[in-house]
């Protein structure tokens, strides 16, 4: 263990059980007190290829994913081929004996003696359970709580399975020490980016979600689906992202609040959408799980290159807001922000996230639900004086909202543009007087900005600028930089449109050197930083090879001179 | 429904200027789908008008009703949208054929599908108006335009024959030239649970010279009385015959239930002005425990 943290990956083909195991193994460590971060890379099959499960663990809060593995488990021989080079000269391998792999320190488990094979995987988590220390009848329960559906028999292999691999490695002499003992266990829950804003999109009153699936951001649906009887909400797959927008946005202006879910390929079909719920002023959310393009690209990776697109969604002239979780914490909290903002500013609203987040496991301290509000479109304090004028010109911009069938009220808006009362008009001034008062409702969303996040020396030599799903990778960064006597700082991004210049330009100028790191090839946010402020960041750390970005991958792409290279970023250097 | 007391008058839709040229087939549809409303006995507050765009799409903006006219094509997704929130509102989807069938056909299939309980008044002018004179996809083939000058080579959609071989929960044809009769036919559209759809032919003065009022009037003729709807293969013959006699009526009908029906979710009301169940939403935290 190279630091107070371990990273374990468990590798092997789809349809290995390979996620099963690891989500098992997570849970096994949150349970047991220990922090986790998930990241899943995985291949576009349902069969075959090459797919990972990383988790980073550690008793304090772990930010970041790790490139130098602890302890790889191979479920197949090409893992160990694959990520031998990730494996520093105390990291240790599990793999099946049958495999015949020559490594060194890697522990060779006659698979064949523990179980029958199509329950091998659950004798890996037995080895590894032992191998960390974890207490064997907790990783039980769990097992039996993820297999009890199963029926009896299965359960019972599985059990079996277990116990066998818990006593092949206790009797093993691994060079590997186990994880500390967490004495008082915190309660956790295990939670991914797509459970964060499923959870905080329901606490925040969602009552209506349409999609059409597109990895990552189907399992928000599927979260959602799950609880749609029990918390009364109605979730459709819809016939495209263009009907799942229409409808979402159908919802909304009869007064359920909505949000659709989708990636890159599936938000340009909404895209029209988008400026139709700007037009109408019809309040939605929009969670954007961002994946590396053009076109169909790498569909199941990540990367953070949809920013000026989200950005610029939509033709014409109307206001958005966009967030970019860089937790689950924040996943949740921000998807809560996003249906207030949606439902005061009566527009759209982004979440925008990405594969990487969306797909990774950490553990959260359970949220206080008790006490949250939720958006209920439906309580209006008092009626305006009639005639009712859906789209009244007022100085805010924001007119107030009824509900079609909910009082005498007619409620009337068009794609058009509209005159107050929401009928088509083609009186040019009108048009000037709307646009204008469409576009004042920017001016409050500017006031609810998120401000950046700034931690560090107040003069630093080296500020690292991130967004969105990059924060933990860049904290860490900054952390390792400043053990080794670097004034650093950070300057992160939750929210990334609008951007208010007063909330951070001071901290751009006040550094002497400025990188904007972010996972796509031109640096697009620190483009819209130089078009919004005119400070332009010189360096950049850019990933988009579909792969998160890590600590170390920042550390090795700044230019670092005079500065003594760490080994775990120098064995990597060729990666 | 409306009080017994309060009458509904077809003034209460109020009356409105258009943007239709004089002579076009949308003012009998306007005036049969107001009678319809009227007969139905609906206050203008308990209707929701969606349409897409085009001349047709326009219509509603001439009822004083619940509106909301989205983009092109996608009217029915907003309507089912709308009627999922709140089913207690009657949700009336008036558009034309290249929003319908063209742009919107992909929806048009799923809304058939889920047999939302909306009803769908086509205006199939068989050509595209508002553009000034494109085919559309009901157009004859042959039929020819600035953009088609060598005559539609497609064939024809037959949206009747669609509907009908889908199950769709109402189909019927109507003729803009026989208001009284359309009428009968929009009311008995709207009163039905499921998805409604009035195929409504009408004659575009401006751009179809084919398919003329006159054209319709020779062809039209009121589907017979021992026509029994409910039996599917009689029904697609009827959607089938549409040259030289074109049957006006109702074609198919079946007692499917409707889509919201089917959601347990709305059997306690509709999602519009429904609470957050803390105590619920903290077993479902719990899970990830």
């Amino acid at each position: 263990m190279a630091s107070d943290t371990l990273n374990i990956v468990i590798g092997g083909e789809a349809g290995q059980g390979l996620v099963t195991v690891g989500q098992l193994l997570a849970k096994s460590l949150v349970r047991s007190g220990y922090s986790i971060l998930v990241t899943q890379d995985y291949q576009s099959r349902i069969r075959g290829g090459h797919n990972s499960f990383a988790i980073r663990t550690a008793i304090q809060n772990v930010l970041a994913p790790g490139e130098a593995i602890d302890l790889l488990v191979a479920l197949d021989a090409d893992s160990v081929e694959i990520h031998g080079d990730q494996m520093p000269p105390d990291g240790v391998a599990v793999a099946d004996a049958a495999f015949g792999v020559h490594v060194q320190r890697c522990l060779q488990v006659p698979f064949k003696q523990l179980s029958p094979a199509r329950y091998s995987n659950v004798a890996a988590l037995g080895i590894v359970g032992s191998l960390l220390g974890l207490d064997e009848g907790l990783v039980a329960c769990l097992t039996g709580e993820a297999f009890g559906r199963a029926g009896a028999q299965v359960a019972e292999e599985n059990r079996r399975a277990l116990s066998a691999g818990y006593n092949w490695a206790g009797a093993q002499e691994v060079p590997l020490p186990k994880l500390p003992h967490v004495s008082a266990v915190p309660e956790r829950l295990m939670m991914d980016g797509s459970d964060g804003i499923a959870l905080g999109a329901v606490s925040a009153g969602l009552k209506f979600y349409s999609f059409y699936p597109m990895t990552p951001s189907t399992p928000i649906a599927l979260n959602l689906a799950a609880w749609s009887d029990q918390m009364g909400l109605v979730v459709e797959q819809a016939e495209d992202e263009i009907a799942a927008i229409n409808m979402a946005i159908g919802a909304s202006f009869a007064g359920a609040p909505s949000m659709v879910g989708t990636s890159g390929g599936g938000f340009a079909l909404m895209v029209e959408g988008v400026s139709l719920a700007g037009m109408t002023e019809t309040p939605i959310v929009i969670a954007v799980g961002q994946r590396p393009a053009p076109a169909t690209g790498l569909p199941t990776r990540t990367e953070q290159a949809d920013l000026e697109f989200v950005l610029h969604a939509g033709h014409g002239e109307f206001p958005r807001a966009i967030l970019a979780p860089g937790t689950v914490e924040e996943c949740f909290h921000l998807t809560r922000h996003a249906f207030d903002l949606a439902q005061r500013f009566q527009g759209p609203v982004f979440i925008l996230t990405d594969q990487f987040l969306a797909d990774s496991y950490r553990a959260v301290e359970p949220f206080d639900l008790g006490d949250l509000q939720a958006v209920d479109p439906a309580r209006q304090e008092a009626l305006p004086p009639p005639p009712y004028r859906r789209h009244a010109i007022t100085e805010s911009g924001v007119s107030p909202r009824l509900l079609p069938g909910r009082s005498e009220h007619l409620v009337v808006t068009d794609s058009d543009e509209h005159t107050e009362d929401g009928h088509i008009t083609e009186d040019l001034s009108t048009r000037r007087q709307m646009v204008e008062k469409r576009l004042r409702k920017l001016e409050g969303l500017r006031q609810e900005v998120i401000p950046p996040d700034y931690q560090g020396d107040s003069r630093a030599d080296i500020l690292l600028v991130s967004w969105g799903s990059t924060k933990g990778s860049a904290l860490e960064a900054a952390s390792k930089l400043r053990k080794r006597g670097e004034r650093v700082a950070t300057l992160h991004f939750s929210q990334v449109w609008p951007l208010v210049p007063e909330q951070f330009t001071k901290h751009l100028e006040g550094a002497r050197r400025v990188a904007c790191v972010e996972g796509n090839a031109s640096g697009q946010f620190a483009r819209l930083i130089r078009r919004e402020t005119g400070f332009d960041i010189s360096e950049h750390v850019h990933r988009y090879d579909g792969l998160p970005i890590t600590p170390e991958y920042i550390l090795r792409h700044l230019s670092l001179q005079g500065l003594k290279e760490d080994e775990a970023w120098q064995m990597h250097k060729k990666r | 429904m409306a009080d017994a007391q309060e009458k509904v008058m077809i003034e209460d839709y109020g009356s409105y200027e258009t943007a239709w040229c004089p002579g076009c087939g949308n003012f009998g549809i306007l005036r049969a789908v107001k009678q319809a409303l009227v007969a139905s006995n609906l206050r203008p507050h308990q209707v929701l008008f969606v349409s897409g765009i085009g001349q047709a799409a326009k219509a509603p903006h001439y009822f004083n009703c619940n509106l909301f006219n989205g983009l092109h094509g996608r009217s029915l997704p907003v309507a089912t949208g709308a009627k999922l929130a709140n089913p207690g509102l009657t949700v009336i989807v008036e558009s034309g054929d290249g929003c319908n069938y063209g742009e919107g056909g992909n929806h048009f299939l799923a809304a058939i599908r889920r047999n939302v309980d909306i009803t769908v008044i086509v205006h199939n002018n068989q050509v595209y108006g508002l553009t000034k004179g494109q085919a559309s996809p009901t157009s004859l083939e042959g039929f020819a335009t600035k953009a088609q000058p060598n005559g539609v080579l497609l064939e024809p959609f037959n949206p009747v024959a669609v509907a009908v071989t889908m199950r769709a929960g109402f189909v019927a044809r109507g003729f803009s030239g026989m208001p009284d009769h359309l009428a009968g036919l929009v009311q008995q559209a709207i009163a039905h649970r499921g998805f409604s759809l009035v195929d409504v032919l009408q004659p575009c003065v401006s751009f179809n010279r084919v398919n003329t009022f006159a054209w319709y009037r020779e062809r039209c003729y009121e589907v017979p009385e021992e026509h029994d709807p409910t039996d599917q293969q009689a029904a697609l013959r009827l959607a089938f015959e549409t040259g030289d006699r074109t049957p006006i009526g109702i074609i198919y009908k079946n007692d499917r239930p409707p889509f919201h029906a089917r959601l347990p979710v709305l059997s306690r009301g509709p999602l519009v002005g429904r609470d957050v169940d803390r105590a619920t939403l903290i077993e479902v935290m719990e899970q990830y425990a």
